[in-house]
């Protein structure tokens, strides 16, 4: 059989932009590669004194209930570590998909974009917005 | 359309976590092939990742086989998914969501029944359980009437 696509069976890359940690998704990610990556967030956030996680799945085609738990729990982790978590980027097919699926992930915050969490991320941050320029 | 299209029909083996990713990239290009819309698309290889977790996790693992189904002009998409694993006592519980036997969210079955257009549970107690599910590439624009 032939498999084309790039499997992520390896780290997730965490990137640190200022206060906020930034993960991209991309393509078919394995069970163990998600969960990995949940650990790896709250181990960064503990370490490097950041406020905000974004998480960009643009490049995700499925958002199946595993994946979708995930999510959600690297949302709550986050929160109990003092981090906003924002996920980016959801395409039309994985909402409707994940709402027919009975997945509607209510504590969940989402953004069109990446720039858009990042500016959900900086007015909600507790030392004030971020909007003047420095 | 006669003969098979290329690409989707297969058996494929459900044994581990990176069986599940070959699995979800096996029902997308085969639903692709067969003209199934980006949304339909994304429900089948939804309910596929679902089902086959399930063979995993609870069936300790199993198979998957795709086929390529037809009614009339109409093309469809069956996976069948077998395992020979402890079964389940009471399916119409184990459809119904927030049940699960296994410390997920429940939503696998009942879930994945919702994704697709029909969808059957066989399950024997010591034995295993095998879930059909059909979904078909809706054309458009709808079917008109022909002049014959």
């Amino acid at each position: 059989m032939n498999h084309d696509l790039s499997l992520s069976s390896a780290h997730v890359p965490v990137l640190r932009l200022g206060d906020v940690l930034l993960i991209t998704l991309q393509g078919d990610l394995h069970d163990g590669t998600a969960e990995q990556l949940q650990r790896d967030i709250a181990e960064q956030i503990v370490r490097s004194p950041v406020t905000g996680v974004v998480i960009d799945i643009s490049g995700v085609e499925i958002v199946d209930s595993f994946l979708g738990r995930v999510l959600a729990e690297i949302a709550a982790s986050s929160r109990l570590l003092a981090a906003q978590t924002v996920v980016a980027g959801m395409r039309p097919a994985v909402a409707i998909t994940l709402v027919e699926l009975g997945l509607s992930l209510p504590g969940l915050r989402t953004a069109l974009s990446t720039e858009a969490a990042l500016g959900m991320l900086a007015t909600a941050s507790p030392g004030g917005p971020r909007r003047e320029p420095r | 359309m006669s003969g098979t299209v290329a690409g989707v029909e297969a058996r494929m083996p459900i044994r581990s976590d990176l069986d599940l990713v070959w699995v979800r990239q096996h029902v997308r290009r085969a639903a692709a092939a067969l003209g199934f819309g980006l949304v339909d698309q994304t429900k089948l290889v939804t309910a596929a990742s679902e089902l086959a977790r399930n063979t995993l996790v609870y069936g300790g693992g199993g198979e998957m086989a795709a086929e390529h189904v037809r009614d009339g002009r109409a093309q469809g998409l069956r996976l069948t998914f077998s395992d020979r694993g402890p079964g389940i006592a009471d399916p119409e519980r184990a459809l119904s969501d927030g049940y699960t036997s296994g410390g997920g969210l429940g939503l696998g079955l009942g879930g994945a029944r919702r994704l697709v257009h029909d969808f059957s549970l066989d399950s024997t107690p010591g034995v295993g359980t095998t879930v059909t599910v059909t979904s078909w590439a809706v054309r458009s624009p709808r079917q008109r009437e022909e002049p014959r």
